[in-house]
């Protein structure tokens, strides 16, 4: 479903990227994982054109895209959720849901995307009317992915949802992404410092260390191999 | 109330007040007879003042947050009557009714002086208004809006000398020039926000006025155009009296064509996705909005309803040259949007009246003016930080949804 092939990437001068290369395949729910500034945002940024790669190739449904402006990789059906959750802090959070689907117009669609993830989030539906900058951490990173599903991805992704939550809010929010991820067959694509938990959530992973993939394999042999227990995993 | 703590706060400031006004205040030196007067109870003046103006403001701070607390808590607070006028159906019908009529009347009940600045403050609300889009909605701060009122009254008033178009004719033509401009603003900033944004806007302003005033063989320079043909309305001829309740009316009618764009502009798609943009731009385009569209019409539509007000403006006052659209303007008209309330329609209106209509009737204090309207910023900021009228925002209620949150 997406593809990169040697994707460098830059800020200014600096190299963030040097030669990404990976593949998600549709159903699947990929993880990204490394340490602090190891260029995993910078990968979902690079994908979702709001940073464009300089060199390097990405398709999507092999389309490419690596020279797409941002808004239209979105109406292709990608979505991504920033890190730090990014929500519209004056906006309600109906509002903010209404965002989501900014480029759809599909009215009955859209409402019955809403009651989707109303019944994901009961919590969002209580605090429809509350501006998006009152909610609590947890809330608003639930709103975060309930506002990208609203615009109906077939490709989620997400940066580091648990960033800053309570690990019960995480392992909340977890389960919500297996679900969405098997009832509506959204392809995910989860970058995320928590490697022990977006292993146990994910098919596959990538390991990622100064802008470059390290290692890759299913989740479960990552969970099992030792350079990764010892690096990610602290055990 | 009267602990000591608070009255050696006042103290010490109105002890500080004398000893910082005390070289302009008191010394005086009298330049014929070369010697220093020392005028000591001027300095007394300003210790009393001081003390007790700061003693009040102190309170009236200490009673705002006392409010503050008593929300926090929960408790109920007052909802103050401008509120309740505009938000309350049972008040707000019978209010626009007597604006309305108020509007409608007001040539034949007044005088053509009153006549005459109350066109002057609907022009201010017009644009206001347009930049209540640029600065209200899509939070891009414009520095340099005075040039695109500058584009709309020259570009009347250019058509007119040369080409002898009239003013039904230009008004749109004004409106697409100053469009054009504002997507040529647009363009190079559309990187830069906040701080950035405002010195090159402020720039961009400058150019203008500096343009007009330099290019003669362009603009006639600093002489300005004269004897610019007021509007006309279907060839028939009126005198200065009737012309001036015809300009009047014209833009009240304007005035409600610019409210009822702004309201449908506001919940549109658009509108939502300046709102968007504002906040938080990452996001933005994580959604799918075109950030460079939605920045580029925000300017564009913003500097339209400066180009009308700009051609309305040079056939009222039928003379234009650049002074009239110095830096000053812009800081007026963002005044206006900032104390009236950013994204608030009626918010915006209010402000441009009070700026507006103040200093004209206020005329006697006109060399304070500078003074009382750094002291109305300052008191406004601090007491009531969204505007004269706030915006308030819209809550949107879905029956279709309610059963079924119960039930989860």
């Amino acid at each position: 479903m997406l593809e990169m092939k040697n994707v460098q990437t830059f800020y200014g001068n600096i190299q963030a990227l040097k030669g990404i290369s990976l593949r998600i395949a549709e159903g699947e729910i990929v993880t990204l994982i490394g340490a602090n500034g190891a260029g995993k945002t910078t990968t979902l940024m690079s994908v979702c054109g709001i940073v464009p790669p300089r060199a390097g190739e990405i398709f999507f449904e092999g389309r490419p895209i690596h020279h797409m402006a941002a808004n239209k990789i979105v109406s292709l059906g990608i979505c991504q959720v920033p890190e730090g959750r990014r929500i519209f802090p004056y906006l309600t959070v109906l509002e903010n849901l209404d965002m989501g689907a900014f480029l759809r117009n599909d009215k009955a669609e859209i409402k019955r995307d809403l009651d989707y993830v109303f019944s994901l989030f009961p919590i969002l539906a209580e605090r429809r009317n509350q501006a998006g900058g009152t909610l609590s951490g947890g809330e608003q990173q639930m709103l975060a992915i309930s506002r990208a599903l609203m615009a109906r991805p077939r490709l989620l992704l997400l940066d580091e949802p648990s960033l800053g939550l309570a690990p019960l809010v995480v392992k909340q929010i977890f389960e919500i992404i297996r679900k969405v991820n098997s009832e509506q067959k959204t392809t995910i694509f989860l970058v995320e410092q928590n490697a022990n938990l977006a292993l146990k959530v994910a098919h596959r992973g990538y390991v990622m260390e100064n802008g470059q993939i390290t290692m890759t394999d299913t989740a479960a042999s990552l969970m099992a191999n030792e350079q990764v227990r010892k690096a990610y995993l602290g055990i | 109330m009267f602990n000591v703590k608070e009255l050696k706060k006042s103290i010490l400031v109105s002890l500080w007040f004398m000893f910082l006004t005390f070289p302009i205040m008191v010394i005086k030196v009298n330049t014929i007879y070369g010697k220093v007067e020392w005028r000591w109870y001027r300095m007394a003046l300003v210790g009393v003042g001081s003390f007790f103006l700061s003693f009040v403001w102190r309170a009236l701070l200490r009673r705002k947050e006392m409010g503050l607390k008593k929300a926090e808590e929960g408790q109920e607070v007052k909802v103050p009557l401008t509120r309740k006028l505009i938000s309350d159906k049972r008040f707000n019908r019978p209010a626009l009714v007597v604006v309305c009529l108020f509007a409608l009347l007001f040539p034949l009940v007044f005088s053509l002086y009153q006549v005459n600045i109350m066109t002057t403050a609907l022009i201010y609300v017009v644009v206001g208004l347009g930049l209540n889009i640029v600065v209200g909605l899509a939070g891009l701060l414009d520095l340099g809006y005075v040039a695109f009122y500058a584009v709309g009254a020259y570009s009347y008033a250019l058509l007119n000398y040369h080409f002898g178009l009239g003013f039904w004719t230009v008004l749109p033509i004004g409106a697409g020039l100053a469009m054009l401009f504002g997507i040529l603003l647009g363009f190079p900033v559309l990187r830069l926000r906040g701080d950035y944004l405002a010195i090159v806007t402020l720039g961009f302003g400058e150019i203008i006025r500096i343009i007009l005033e330099n290019w003669n063989e362009f603009s006639f320079g600093p002489s300005g155009i004269a004897n610019i043909p007021r509007p006309g309305f279907f060839g028939i001829q009126m005198n200065l009296h009737q012309v001036h309740i015809y300009i009047y009316y014209l833009m009240i009618g304007m005035t409600v064509f610019t409210i009822f764009v702004v309201r449908r502009l506001q919940d549109s798609r658009i509108g939502r996705a300046w709102m968007a943009l504002r906040e938080d731009e990452v996001a933005c385009q994580a959604m799918g909005i075109d950030k460079t569209k939605t920045k580029l019409s925000a300017f564009a539509l913003g500097a339209t309803w400066a180009g009308m007000g700009g051609v309305v403006f040079a056939a009222k006052t039928t003379f234009i040259n650049p002074a009239s659209f110095t830096i000053w303007e812009s800081i007026i008209i963002l005044c206006i949007v900032v104390l009236g309330g950013m994204g608030s329609i009626v918010g915006v209106i209010c402000g441009a009246l009070v700026l507006i209509l103040l200093p004209e009737y206020l005329r006697a204090f006109s060399e304070y003016r500078m003074l009382m309207f750094g002291a109305a910023l300052i008191i406004m900021m601090v007491f009531r930080p969204g505007g004269i009228i706030s915006d308030v925002r819209k809550v949107y209620h879905f029956e279709g949804l309610k059963e079924e949150s119960k039930d989860l």
